[in-house]
């Protein structure tokens, strides 16, 4: 029990100050029914350093690591290079174990860090201002439907069949519950994103119109009319960025006028982790701060005039104003904040393009070579670093076939949509600065076999 | 879009009134003043090669960007010296007792780092072939049997992705169940002493909200609650213990009379840390409870997240549990999405965020949980038991402590401001802490005592360093209650002295804008 300081003479010390025989006397409060004698049974007994470490070792060299296979999944969340400087930063005790900096004299370490995040997302995105993180991509997005909820006092929102279809789900869940409606789609295979559809759908009722980008086949559309027609209409448009190393390479969507732009930040700074901790990216136009969700960091001044930083407008928050809150959202990602502010500041305006440029090249070049396979036909003519092939067959028992010869070859749209036959043989396949030309000739010549 | 500062840094008289030496750079000695990467960084500079580019056709659709972003960037040691000099204005665990009641700031162990970062966990993807990723789901599978075997509930639905998103998931799961046995329950009851999430939470989900008073005790009103039972009443939302430090010993019977009048018991696990290995809330009738995994299994705090909120969750409950979860099937692990939910899990209620939840925190909670054993587990109550009540203790005579005749304060002692000089708070004493090294505790929660305190000690601090909290403590309250005009302007020695937080809120400043551009924006 090395976590545990307390000797026993300490403790036998203690139990004589606070005036009890012994430490069952300060559980007197629990019914003696509820009480637990011993350790809780079936479970086991503590272990060693070595021994934790050897179990846990075992646990993960079951899994086959992406970094150990020609590796091309995206849908959400990208395998990129992390600088080792930024795994050191954020293992640094006073980033690592500081708690909320509530108490923001002794917290600007992580205050000018929020504050420098919120900068670098709101440029990024192309918006305003932008918050100090989320959950990840999937609760800002429903977070950005709720806000646009609130400005619009409308309910209706219109989802486009372009978005990640577990963000379409995360939205469903939370619509039950909060009465709005959602319009959605599923994606076709075709060239086009729905953008001309959803214009059609925009009516006075419509809160807002929701459309990722690049969107989960990896299509990239211009949003400028879209936004021009929610505008006419007085709904908003929120856009969702699941891969935002694109917006070193293209127009962000704030640019193109939209007015929530919501992100998942992933794949800047913080790796994959089998899905979590993420962070979500959240920025919108000024003047609807007050509706915004989450964390805020402000500039200020002290008693000494001199600058300094702490979290701001919490009239909005849970803590504040229970049920009347904006959201009950009561934390943010800070760590994976820090991890993607650090990553982004040693990228800079001149890395991240390079890093864009990389991407793009490499997906380019790689979506050529897999449309050469016989049979597979590139779906997507515009594209980042994500382009979806349709396959002569069902995509989902090729992926596993893949990964038997140790190749994770992507994503199959039959496991994001299961049960829509028009898509089943649909394969969306990932391309980063970590991808080999090795890896992609590996990848084809494969998939020509199973194919076969 | 605004171009950067190339001018570097600026260096500033700072001379503080009645210090005789002021330092041309601001800085003093190893305590040193950083300005922001907009004001140090360039557009040009990078921290990162990469390769040239290969030339290629775009295929961006036309929407190449041509404007600048506006991103500073700092070579690596500009960037390592940038982040470590901030760091260094940071208070965290790893410096020294951080007694913040109701957040449980405990040693963060660094195998839990070690372990997360393994390849195995750290680099697979969240859409990998099920076979591919058998290890994590394990992980996932044994992680959750801790958690229902420890709290003696039925399952577990691990996605949550913190605290309050627990509370959502729980809440949901009660109302799927009403929907499930056609009944249209609207009011949740919330006692005054609960976390603010908590009527948050309902409201969210489209519930009233009712509030039941405390007793003078510090406990929920019993009576009070019982009465406001009947058939539009859809569960109650209870912390244990409570936000008042204390068990709430009736939770039984309020258990049972919520069931008996056909609601449900929302338990907030927040306060775990004080009872887990010795009360199973299972066995207290509770149907959900979310349990903070770094409040009691210690993944670091992260200077406010990520956090993780797996909820426990009862028989009444379980078909309700969101997806995705882990099974195992004919020996091997897989993971129930979508796709095959409506075979056997038609009833659960949905999907509540994109992937499976925190993964890496689940690896850093279970090497936790492993390296403590059942038996730790119950010696870390016990031990965080036994440090609260020796700050209450130690403590009683000097601030008042309202519930100190109320039983054995659970891992949190309260304390409040009456007894201060005319005009001292109970932030000057925080302030004052600060001064004297301490993170310090929380202040002006629960909302039910006035000018509350809220003492956290966690069983990973020594009686040596409670000791020494203990004396400054009663130093810096002996001062408050002496009307020290010192303590009402302190911090002085932190790196910043009060912060004018009103001016942030009428005005926010909420990014960087280049000087002459925030000017013209007055």
């Amino acid at each position: 029990m090395r976590y545990l300081p307390l000797t026993q003479s300490d403790r036998q010390a203690m139990l004589a100050a606070v005036n009890a025989a012994t430490i069952d006397d300060l559980f007197a409060d629990v019914p003696e029914s509820a009480r637990l004698s011993g350790p809780v049974a079936g479970l086991p007994m503590h272990a060693s350093e070595l021994a934790v470490e050897r179990h846990m070792s075992k646990l993960a060299a079951k899994n086959l690591s992406a970094g150990s296979a020609p590796f091309f999944l995206g849908c959400g969340a990208y395998k990129h290079h992390v600088p080792a400087s930024v795994d050191h930063i954020i293992q640094r005790g006073e980033f690592l174990t500081a708690y909320t900096p509530y108490q923001p004299e002794i917290a600007q370490g992580t205050l000018q860090v929020m504050f420098e995040f919120q900068t670098q997302v709101a440029r990024l995105l192309g918006t305003d201002v932008a918050n100090a993180s989320m959950y990840d991509g999937s609760t800002a997005c429903w977070e950005a439907i709720g806000m646009a909820r609130r400005i619009t006092r409308r309910a209706k929102a219109i989802l486009s069949g372009g978005l990640h279809p577990h963000y379409v789900s995360v939205a469903n869940t939370m619509a039950k519950y909060t009465g709005d409606t959602l319009v959605t789609a599923v994606p076709e295979l075709t060239a086009e994103p729905d953008t001309a559809k959803l214009i059609d759908l925009i009516d006075d009722d419509t809160s807002c119109v929701v459309v990722q980008y690049p969107d989960i086949l990896g299509r990239i559309a211009d949003l400028s009319d879209l936004a021009a027609a929610c505008q006419a209409k007085k709904a908003l448009l929120v856009a969702v960025v699941t891969e935002p190393v694109a917006l070193g390479a293209i127009k962000s969507p704030g640019e193109m006028g939209a007015d929530i732009v919501v992100g998942e930040g992933q794949s800047i700074g913080v790796g994959l982790q089998f899905g979590g901790p993420y962070v979500g990216l959240f920025g919108c136009k000024e003047k609807y701060v007050r509706q915004m969700p989450g964390r805020l960091t402000g500039e200020t001044v002290d008693a000494e005039g001199k600058r300094g930083f702490v979290l701001t407008l919490s009239t909005r928050e849970q803590h504040i104003r229970r049920e009347k809150a904006t959201s009950n959202i009561c934390t943010s990602s800070v760590l994976c904040a820090l991890a993607w502010s650090v990553h982004m500041t040693l990228l800079g305006e001149k890395g991240l393009r390079q890093l864009a440029a990389l991407n793009h090249a490499g997906a380019s070049a790689a979506a050529d070579r897999l449309a050469q396979v016989p049979g597979v036909e590139l779906v997507t003519p515009t594209f980042f670093n994500e382009f979806t092939l349709k396959l002569p067959k069902e995509a989902r028992p090729v992926v596993r076939a893949l990964a038997d010869k140790g190749i994770l070859a992507g994503v199959s749209l039959g496991r994001l949509y299961p049960g829509e036959e028009a898509l089943e043989n649909g394969l969306v396949v990932a391309v980063t600065e970590t991808t080999t030309a090795e890896d992609v000739e590996t990848l084809a010549a494969a998939l020509q076999e199973v194919l076969a | 879009m605004s171009t950067i500062n190339q001018s570097g840094w600026r260096p500033q008289m700072n001379a503080v009134e009645g210090e005789a030496v002021a330092t041309f750079t601001g800085n003093r000695a190893l305590m040193l003043e950083e300005a922001l990467i907009f004001e140090i960084g360039s557009l040009d500079t990078t921290g990162v090669d990469f390769a040239e580019a290969p030339q290629a056709t775009s295929r961006l659709g036309g929407l190449e960007r041509h404007r600048d972003i506006g991103l500073p960037g700092l070579s690596e040691p500009e960037a390592v010296r940038h982040y470590t000099r901030l760091s260094r204005q940071n208070y965290g665990i790893d410096l020294g007792f951080f007694p913040l009641g109701s957040c449980t700031m405990k040693h963060n162990p660094r195998l839990n780092e070690r372990m997360a970062r393994l390849p195995g966990f750290a680099d697979i993807h969240p859409l990998q072939p099920i076979d591919t990723v058998q290890g994590a789901l394990e992980v996932i599978d044994q992680l959750a049997h801790w958690l229902v075997t420890l709290t003696g509930m039925k399952a577990v639905a691990m996605s949550p992705k913190a605290g309050a998103h627990g509370e959502l998931c729980g809440i949901l799961a009660i109302k799927a169940a009403l929907e499930a046995r056609g009944e249209d329950r609207r009011v949740v009851l919330v006692p005054e002493s609960a976390h603010g999430t908590n009527p948050a939470t309902a409201a969210f989900a489209g519930f009233t909200v009712e509030d039941i008073p405390a007793t003078p005790d510090g406990r929920v009103d019993v009576a009070a609650l019982t009465a406001r039972l009947g058939p539009d009443v859809a569960g109650v939302m209870i912390t244990n213990p409570n936000t008042c430090g204390l068990f709430e010993r009736d939770l039984k019977t309020i258990s049972d009379a919520v069931h008996a009048a056909g609601g449900y018991v929302y338990c907030d696990g927040a306060n775990f840390n004080a009872i887990v290995g010795k009360v199973r809330p299972g066995d207290l009738g509770v149907d959900a409870m979310h349990i903070n995994l770094h409040k009691t299994f210690s993944t670091p705090h992260g200077g406010g997240g990520p956090g993780s909120g797996p909820v426990v969750l009862s028989e009444a409950l379980a078909p309700f549990a969101p997806l995705p979860f882990v099974e195992q099937q004919d020996g091997r692990f897989v993971l129930v999405e979508e796709e095959t939910a409506g075979e056997h899990h038609g009833s659960s209620f949905g999907r509540m965020v994109s992937f499976h939840g925190q993964m890496g925190m689940f690896t850093r909670a279970l090497t936790y949980i492993l390296s403590h054993g059942a038996d730790g587990l119950k010696q870390v109550a016990e031990d965080a038991v036994l440090n609260a009540n020796y700050v209450l203790r130690s403590m009683e005579d000097v601030l008042d402590a309202p519930f100190a005749n109320s039983g054995p304060c659970m891992h949190e002692a309260i304390f409040s401001d009456r007894g201060l000089a005319e005009g001292f708070s109970t932030l000057d004493i925080a302030k004052g802490l600060i001064d004297e090294g301490f993170h310090p505790m929380t202040v002006y929660f629960p909302l039910v005592v006035h000018g509350a305190m809220l003492v956290e000690p966690t069983e990973t601090e020594s009686k040596a360093a409670l000791d020494q909290f203990i004396g400054a403590f009663r130093s810096v309250a002996q001062r408050a209650k002496a009307g020290d005009a010192a303590l009402k302007s302190a911090p002085h020695f932190a790196p910043r002295r009060r912060l004018d937080e009103t001016q942030a809120a009428r005005k926010p400043v909420l990014v960087w804008k280049e000087p002459a551009q925030a000017e013209a924006a007055e």
